[in-house]
């Protein structure tokens, strides 16, 4: 006869759930639901009173010029970001699923940039590309370029969107080349004594394989730009020159933390919040698409 | 002509080979089976000729050409996986028709091939499915499907019914058998299935750790294995082998569990040497009086319905069991008393000796 443990209405599995429940609590359902109230409210600039005005703070977001222009921006600033992480992870895994000696060093190597915290990863970049100091903007004056993106706000976007990139190549890397792997071999050959090159097997075999994992990647890539990479623009532009870099997230903190309208600034993370939920709900749909081997 | 030969073909995995220097030579238009245990290379040397890996000594032509730096589209060939390796997200005729496409074959053409692939192996009516709407047999047709069409000189076959079940795998050996007489496109079937490596082939070649113990038709392997590993591997149940002695005038083998053969023709040249004798379980009859034979005692008896087999212990009396078995089949149903003795009786031309050393048959 088997034992059956019962813990009966013991407080054990709340105990063990708690730790769980409390961080949920109190660093993303307390401060959502600050937010929402907060959307719903204007205070004035010295925090001493405030006003429920409803969906005020909305109506004035959606007849913003500048609001809508950010919006806009980080529309082309998240999908440059997805576009690049996720090509740039794709060449990198499928070199590496036909390398066979070192893969386990080459793949180490290509996993480290996303241990990098985002303001470290910003830093980098900005060291790299100081229009005084740095080894690239010197590399590029040899060949007659002059960079200066404090100044040039499409070479600040091209810094912000390439160093968001950079960190994120890693996690796609990861996730494409488990998906390569999981393609059988004798597929792979079938199709090479069929003729195809290595070119034509990627586009016409493995491509089309691991498009459930590309579109997982896709919606994961937009969420990352979109919300994660507030650090990486902090550090790299502050949201500058002339607001060229400000996207949705960094608009956020400006115009709550230094612009000081917390009515305003809350609402817009209530339209991001949406925005990452959809997002989410589009994902978990689509992941449970899987692609059978035959 | 689609010729195949191999000329001391060797593989190796750093400091292991797993092919030690195969010759062949496959004629145009034969059916070769090479069979042997798991990981004695079989796949190995089959996917060496299809150019799936690389070659570490040696030569493999096809066609007169050699191929060994040729990629495995270039040599023309086609094979059939175990797995099939369909390609799961496009459609049967798809499949089929995917390397016709890549050879930029007129569209007509691609149409006309892939339909009269289909019709030989019925599988008209599944050509707008996806693999994964198909059953077992219907994947490994299309399977085939996809090596047909391409008009090989050569088709290579990796297992391609061991994940099939009994029955469909006996309809689909004899469908394999005709389509390669009606074609007759050079073939080379892997397999470790007894009765495949019997039935299908011209020849049979029996690998074991990388060498070709032997290589003939499946009558000659049958009636004359060259080594013990072969006497062993070929046949089911497989053959008895018992260790035993040439006398000292070659005339008779001495058991060492008691008991002599007596040979009708002597073999002086080997007097007093340690042999491997070999009786398949087939051959052995129950003896009537005391001639030649030797004694055993039955442990388990199998009535298989057409056969019965016997599974019994070399030994004569009580004190001198030993615990050599020796397999004896009976055609129809006979019953036995289980741990019991008897006595078996074979005929001289049925007997196969190989020298306990080497494992060289004897003639
Ligand atoms: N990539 C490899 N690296 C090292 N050893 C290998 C490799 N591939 C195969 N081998 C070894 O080569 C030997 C032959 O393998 P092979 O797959 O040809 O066997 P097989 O006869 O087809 O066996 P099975 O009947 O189980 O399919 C095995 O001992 C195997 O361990
Ligand atoms: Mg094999």
């Amino acid at each position: 006869m088997l034992k059956r443990v019962h813990f009966g209405t013991s407080v054990l599995p709340y105990l063990l759930l708690a730790p769980q429940i409390i961080v949920t609590l109190v660093f993303f359902i307390w401060p959502a639901s600050q937010a929402l109230y907060q959307s719903l409210l204007i205070e004035d600039a010295f925090g001493l009173s405030s006003e429920f005005v409803w969906f005020e703070n909305f109506e004035n977001l959606v007849s913003d010029k500048t609001y809508l222009n950010s919006f806009q921006r980080t529309a082309m600033f998240s999908f440059s970001v997805a576009f690049i992480a996720m090509s740039t992870a794709l060449v990198l895994a499928s070199m590496a699923d036909r390398v066979i000696k070192g893969a386990l060093t080459y793949r180490t190597l290509l996993i480290w940039p996303y241990a990098v915290a985002p303001v470290i990863a910003g830093a980098l970049w900005v060291f790299m590309f100081d229009p005084t100091l740095g080894i690239f903007v010197y590399a590029l004056k040899a060949i007659g370029y002059e960079w200066n993106h404090k100044l040039n706000g499409n070479e600040a976007m091209f810094l912000v969107v390439v160093a968001s990139a950079w960190k994120q190549v890693a996690y796609n890397f990861l996730f494409f080349i488990a998906a390569m792997q999981s393609i059988p071999k004798s597929l792979i050959e079938a199709a090479a004594i069929d003729g195809a090159g290595p070119v034509k097997r990627f586009f016409s075999i493995i491509f089309p394989l691991i498009t459930p994992t590309t579109f997982f990647l896709l919606v994961v890539n937009v969420v990352y730009a979109f919300f994660d990479t507030f650090g990486v623009v902090h550090a790299i532009t502050q949201g500058g020159p002339a607001k060229a870099t400000e996207i949705l997230v960094y608009k956020v903190f400006y115009d709550g933390f230094v612009g000081l309208d917390l009515g305003g600034s809350a609402a817009q993370s209530v339209i991001l919040m949406a925005i990452v939920i959809v997002l989410t709900v589009i994902q978990f749909r689509y992941i449970e698409k899987k692609v059978e081997y035959t | 002509m689609a010729q195949v030969l191999l000329s001391n073909v060797r593989k190796s995995y750093g400091d292991v080979e797993v092919i030690k220097g195969v010759d062949w030579q496959i004629n145009d238009g034969e059916f070769v089976v090479i069979v042997g245990p798991s990981g004695c290379g079989k796949s190995t040397l089959l996917r060496m000729i299809a150019g799936l890996e690389t070659i570490s000594g040696g030569e493999i032509s096809i066609k007169g050409t050699v191929v060994n730096k040729l990629e495995p589209s270039e040599r023309d060939i086609a094979m059939v996986f175990q797995n099939y390796a369909l390609y799961p997200h496009m459609s049967v005729y798809q499949n089929m028709a995917y390397g016709l496409k890549i050879k930029k074959i007129p569209k007509e053409e691609i149409e006309e091939r892939v339909q009269k692939a289909a019709e030989i192996l019925e599988i008209e009516d599944y050509l707008e499915r996806s693999p994964r709407q198909l059953s077992g047999g219907q994947r490994q047709r299309v399977a085939m499907g996809r090596a047909i069409v391409r008009q090989p000189a050569v088709f290579l076959f990796d297992e391609p019914l061991s994940n099939l079940d009994a029955k469909l795998r006996v309809q689909m050996r004899l469908e394999i058998k005709k389509l390669q007489e009606n074609l007759g496109i050079t073939s080379v079937y892997v397999t470790h299935d007894q009765v495949e490596a019997m039935t299908l082939g011209h020849r049979l070649a029996v690998l074991n750790e990388g060498v070709v113990e032997q290589l003939g038709t499946p009558i000659e392997i049958y009636e004359k294995p060259q080594t013990v590993f072969v006497a062993g591997f070929i046949g089911s149940p497989s053959m008895n082998l018992i260790n035993g002695k040439l006398d000292d005038e070659g005339n008779s083998i001495v058991l060492p569990e008691g008991g002599t053969v007596k040979l009708s023709k002597g073999k002086k040249q080997y007097k007093g040497q340690e042999i491997t004798l070999g009786i398949r379980p087939e051959h052995v009859t129950l003896a009537k009086g005391k001639e030649n034979g030797i004694e055993v005692k039955i442990s388990v008896v199998e009535q298989l319905g057409a056969d019965t087999l016997v599974h019994c212990t070399l030994g004569k009396g009580e004190t001198k069991i030993s615990d050599t078995g020796f397999v004896v089949r009976l055609s129809g149903i006979k019953t036995f008393e289980e741990g019991s003795f008897m006595s078996l009786n074979f005929a001289d031309k049925h007997l196969h000796m190989f020298d306990a050393k080497t494992g060289k048959r004897i003639e």
